[in-house]
């Protein structure tokens, strides 16, 4: 929009979604005025402002990973394959609801979703169906495992072992940050306490046993998507990762020892340079909070490394083929701030699940940026811009303040308990809807330039029930074939861990080593834990 | 409806889907309207939607569903509102519903269908127009 310019007046105002007021221009004297230049720095070196390496994409691109799973294992499976011929780089599962939640495919409860929203899994057999035939060295794995995660991390590193590959040097990411399930996404099981000592248990059985896989990838990603913020989005994720942290430190695990493996998920819709600034900002505060108020000492322990795509929240049921052009505009974004993981949502996903031509577009999107306009060449390209260094300093401020905010509220798991966070960012999501629907938010083919054309006809993901039928058979098959007196041993030795509140992760091991399911090592642990009460507040 | 009750909606996430920011914002803007509003959170199955539709003898029946397994959902709900003798109350559906799925769910007793991209201000009307 042109700014409306009336005679002898100042442009009327802009403020950006975090609340900064935007101006017509910025010099030199705006940098030194928010703050100068003292944490902008050289990629590479603290406070990574600029990148954490040296030369970033000049040695290697971001890794390309979307996200991907339905149906059966093997279904999913024969995706996967497609991708990586395609290109890709990485793998990101996506799980059922079943799974996610802790539940068997033959539970009451996951009828009608086996095998819906991703790969229904049950057992460890599950996974090696899954990545059958993909080289676990050359392709990374992102589990997209929330509430089941200890149990879905021990089947990757169990089905990594039974393949040969020597656990010390296993690359991957599992996404395991309960606390934000509890704000937004809603995949919990057990109350907060025992979730946060579930994330801690896998923390430190990977400091010990997998130190190159990333147990937890913290997520602003879908805070944002509730309704926060882009600083709040970082600001929250950021009170969680140290949430995670201080558990780990309480177990006497040294800083330096885990932190380098702790990795983010961020979103990337809205205001371009706010969202460049946002992660310059959040990469200075994260390794200046490491340095300064854990005590890390490795340069790796400072780093927040990324994940950072998405933007589901920017995307429009209306004129779905903007999406195309919106997701570029995010990848766009996302190379321009130096991600090292890059996924984008599809162009159909406000529709359905996303086709393999609409996940091709997505990866193409990427590598056009990598091949033909010159988003590797150079190093944090907008580093030096007044605008964006002036707005950096302005993020990383505004980010503390959210961050100082909560912990003098009393903490933000505390402020999850009580469902705090999430009444919060609902009255967002709310005044958002309502300022797009007065038209004061613009969303492009929603509350202007519409058109009454009909929409393109999408090609829905099909969903078939003789699908979820051969999953619970095949459950059924291994529940038969395997050592019953093993399992149950495996299972009595998980809920005597979960009581005596030893380490979980080698008897959860054991108990997919066994081929016990999802469901009842899930089962077994409710049992000693409690299932999580939501606090209904909004 | 008689005149001066305030309508009251139940507000439902049936199944394991997670994703409740349109619930929230549709609870709130339901609220603003002046309904009562029970929201009833995550993860609710059918015999409990009836339930608790039945114990806060609700007008309106609303679900919230983003994760595709509407029709099941819907499917076993259905009985399970009839026998409650919550036949004539309002049943509306709103989230992530294909349009070749809205004749199916009209089928099943939803009367009023918001997919995705629909409007609050549209939500309220109908329910006030169409509360029995």
């Amino acid at each position: 929009m042109k700014p409306e310019k009336l005679p002898g007046k100042e442009p009327r105002p802009v403020f950006n979604e975090s609340g900064i007021e935007v101006k017509p221009l910025y010099t030199a004297a705006d940098i030194e005025a928010s703050g100068g230049t003292n944490m902008i720095g050289l990629p590479g070196e603290y406070p990574f402002a600029r990148g954490i390496h040296p030369t970033m994409y000049r040695k290697q691109p971001w890794t390309m990973r979307q996200y991907t799973g339905f149906g059966n294992p093997a279904d999913t499976n024969e995706r996967f394959h497609y991708l990586i011929a395609n290109g890709q780089t990485g793998l990101n599962v996506a799980f059922d609801l079943p799974t996610q939640c802790g539940l068997d495919s033959d539970d009451p409860q996951a009828e009608g979703e086996i095998g819906r929203v991703g790969m229904a899994v049950d057992t460890l057999r599950d996974f090696e169906i899954a990545f059958d035939g993909i080289d676990l060295e050359a392709i990374t794995v992102s589990l997209t495992i929330n509430g089941a995660a200890a149990i879905l991390i021990a089947m990757y590193l169990a089905m990594a072992e039974k393949r040969g590959y020597d656990l010390a040097k296993l690359r991957g990411t599992a996404q395991n940050d309960i606390l934000k399930e509890f704000i937004g996404r809603g995949t919990w099981v057990y109350p907060v306490e025992p979730s946060i000592r579930l994330v801690g248990d896998t923390i430190e059985y990977c400091a010990r046993h997998a130190p190159k896989y990333s147990p937890v990838s913290v997520c602003g990603y879908h805070i944002r998507e509730s309704g926060a913020d882009p600083a709040q989005e970082m600001a929250y994720a950021f009170c969680i990762a140290k949430a995670y942290a201080d558990d780990a430190i309480r177990r006497g695990l040294p800083v330096d020892e885990f932190a380098g493996r702790l990795s983010f998920n961020f979103n990337c819709f809205g205001n371009l340079f706010e969202q460049v600034a946002k992660f310059r900002a959040g990469r200075s505060l994260w390794a200046k909070i490491m340095k300064e108020q854990y005590g890390a000492t490795k340069p790796g322990s400072m780093w927040m490394r990324m994940i950072a795509g998405g933007g589901g929240g920017g995307l429009t049921f209306e004129q779905p083929e903007l999406n195309i052009v919106r997701g570029a505009y995010y990848a766009l974004i996302c190379a321009l701030a130096g991600t090292q993981t890059m996924a984008l949502c599809c162009y159909d996903e406000a529709y359905t699940i996303p086709s393999e031509y609409a996940q091709r577009i997505s990866l193409r999107t990427m590598q056009l940026l990598i091949e033909e306009m010159g988003l590797t060449d150079t190093v944090d390209p907008l580093g030096g811009s007044y605008y964006v260094e002036t707005l950096t300093n302005q993020m990383r401020d505004r980010i503390e303040q959210v961050m100082a905010e909560v912990d003098a509220q009393g903490g933000i798991v505390k402020l999850v308990a009580e469902g705090a966070i999430q009444a919060r960012v609902s009255a967002q999501a709310y005044q958002r809807q309502r300022a797009i629907e007065d038209g004061s938010f613009r969303k492009v083919g929603v509350n202007c330039y519409r058109t009454e054309e009909k929409p393109p006809e999408m090609e829905f993901h099909p969903y078939r029930e003789e699908d979820a039928r051969a999953q619970i058979q095949s459950l059924e098959r291994v529940r038969a074939g395997r050592d019953a007196g093993r399992v149950q041993a495996a299972l009595a030795r998980v809920q005597a861990d979960a009581r005596s509140g030893t380490n979980l992760m080698p008897a959860i091991m054991e108990a997919v080593k066994s081929y016990a399911s999802v469901g009842e090592i899930t089962g077994v642990l409710v049992g000693v834990f409690g299932r999580y009460r939501e606090p209904v507040r909004f | 409806m008689t005149a001066g009750k305030r309508v009251k909606v139940v507000l439902a996430k049936p199944g394991l889907d997670g994703h409740d920011q349109g619930a929230k914002v549709v609870a709130r803007a339901m609220m603003d309207a002046g309904f009562e509003v029970i929201y009833t959170g995550l993860r609710q199955t059918p015999e409990a939607i009836a339930r608790i539709a039945l114990d806060e003898d609700a007008d309106v029946i609303a679900l919230s569903s983003m994760a595709g397994s509407h029709l099941p959902i819907c499917r076993k709900l259905k009985p399970l509102l009839e026998q409650a003798g919550l036949s004539d109350r309002l049943w509306v559906i709103g989230g992530n519903l294909p349009a070749q799925d809205h004749d199916a769910l009209r089928a099943l007793g939803f009367k009023g269908i918001f997919p995705s991209s629909s409007r609050l201000e549209d939500i309220v009307d109908f329910i006030r127009a169409n509360v029995p």
